[in-house]
């Protein structure tokens, strides 16, 4: 029972456990009780990984300097890992709705429109950007991905639960879109490591930088969708 | 490790420092990582004997703090959600050994064959922590349906 709430048995042996707990009511209400556990620990938990990692722990110091840079490596190693793992963390019926899950959202909402993509189209850029700026009262930059091969469509302004929330949208010649969430965050001013989430067939990574996240969202790759986001990071904080 | 730290000792500043002494001892230990295998786990492992150690000096004092401790109390549940307060509070009154098998497993998501190793304890151990910090958990947070929740395959 252990192993199928956590994940580690077959599909026949799931299958098997499936047909038993059908028959074993207490057996059932046991493992509903664990995956709940695991549910709720995990949403108590894993807040941590979105606090600001504290100075000290960033210079760790041993007693020679290449000590100092290897142990550093060993925590951006850590960190690396604890992003490429995290997406698998998230049990999404209990996380509170998050900057991913929210631009994912709004990703699948807007993507695949046809006629009405976007309010404001990319031949008015200055006038969407100018707009969005004001609404969520900060200078945006739509980013320039040309080089990517994915261009502007353009922009819409959508509600988001801390406010207004601007929305880019870009494409590419195969009509593959991408779209960049900007909102603003509640809280102290804070920056995060980029972060990766799947939420469904969505691949969203995001970031916080101040008071604004950043969320790009796409139904590409990953890595792809990586060099995508680098750029825009790079366009933003040049 | 700083969410598998806190969640093991509850206290921030004390799970931070106890990533730091993780983070000093596995620099100078990096030689006995053997390429290829699991970092991760290495570092739990790690992180697992410098809290044991700490721990073993603390114990006189930690005995003493025990006393005072009030019995757990879960408060009624308000409404349909169990107050994550409340889980803490049961996850506190864990065993220091059920609660890093349970923290290993639930949050950290490691396998049972990982925890044995990280913990160095036998996998038969691995899940009868498991399973009597489980049942506790489910006694003490009590029987009620709180959540509609589809079982993690």
């Amino acid at each position: 029972m252990h192993t199928y709430v956590d994940g580690g048995l077959s599909d026949t042996e799931r299958a098997e456990v499936d047909a038993w707990l059908r028959a074993h009511p207490d057996d059932a209400e046991r493992v509903r009780a664990y995956a709940e556990q695991n549910a709720l620990l995990r949403s108590l938990y894993n807040p941590v990984l979105d606090e600001p990692i504290p100075t000290p722990l960033l210079a760790v110091r041993t007693r020679a300097w290449r000590q100092y840079a290897a142990a550093a490596a060993i925590f951006a190693l850590g960190i690396g890992l604890g992003w490429l793992l995290r997406g698998e963390f998230i049990t999404p019926q209990m996380v509170p709705v998050s900057l991913a899950r929210q631009a994912a959202t709004a990703h699948v909402v807007y993507a695949p429109e046809v006629r009405h993509p976007v309010e404001v189209t990319a031949s008015e850029e200055p006038h969407l950007v100018g707009w969005l700026s004001k609404r969520l009262g900060t200078t945006l930059k739509a980013p320039k991905l040309g080089p990517l091969g994915y261009e502007l469509v353009g922009g819409r302004l959508l509600s988001g639960l801390q406010g207004p929330v601007a929305q880019f949208m870009y494409q590419d010649a195969r009509g593959q879109r991408l779209t960049l969430y900007v909102s603003r965050q509640r809280g102290e001013p804070r920056d995060t490591a980029f972060r990766f989430s799947q939420e469904d067939r969505v691949s969203v990574f995001y970031w916080v930088d101040g008071n604004y996240g950043y969320a790009l969202s796409g139904e590409i790759r990953r890595d792809l969708l990586l060099q995508v986001a680098e750029v825009v990071y790079k366009q933003l904080n040049p | 490790m700083r969410r598998y730290a806190r969640a093991l000792v509850g206290d921030r500043y004390v799970a931070d420092d106890l990533v730091q002494d993780t983070l000093e001892r596995a620099w100078n230990k990096f030689y006995l990582w053997r390429p290829g295998s699991d970092l991760r786990a290495w570092l739990f492992t790690i992180m697992h004997n410098v809290f044991v150690n700490q721990a073993r000096r603390r114990r006189y004092e930690i005995e003493q703090a025990m006393e005072e401790l009030p019995a757990v109390a879960v408060r009624a549940t308000q409404g349909e959600q169990l107050e994550l307060e409340d889980v803490d509070r049961v996850l506190r009154s864990l065993s220091t050994e059920q609660r890093e098998v349970v923290l290993l497993v639930a949050v950290e998501q490691l396998t049972y064959e990982q925890v044995s190793r990280a913990l160095d304890i036998p996998i038969g151990t691995v899940m009868s922590r498991l399973s009597r910090a489980r049942e506790r958990m489910r006694q003490l947070l009590g029987n009620q349906n709180v959540m509609p929740l589809k079982v993690v395959k």
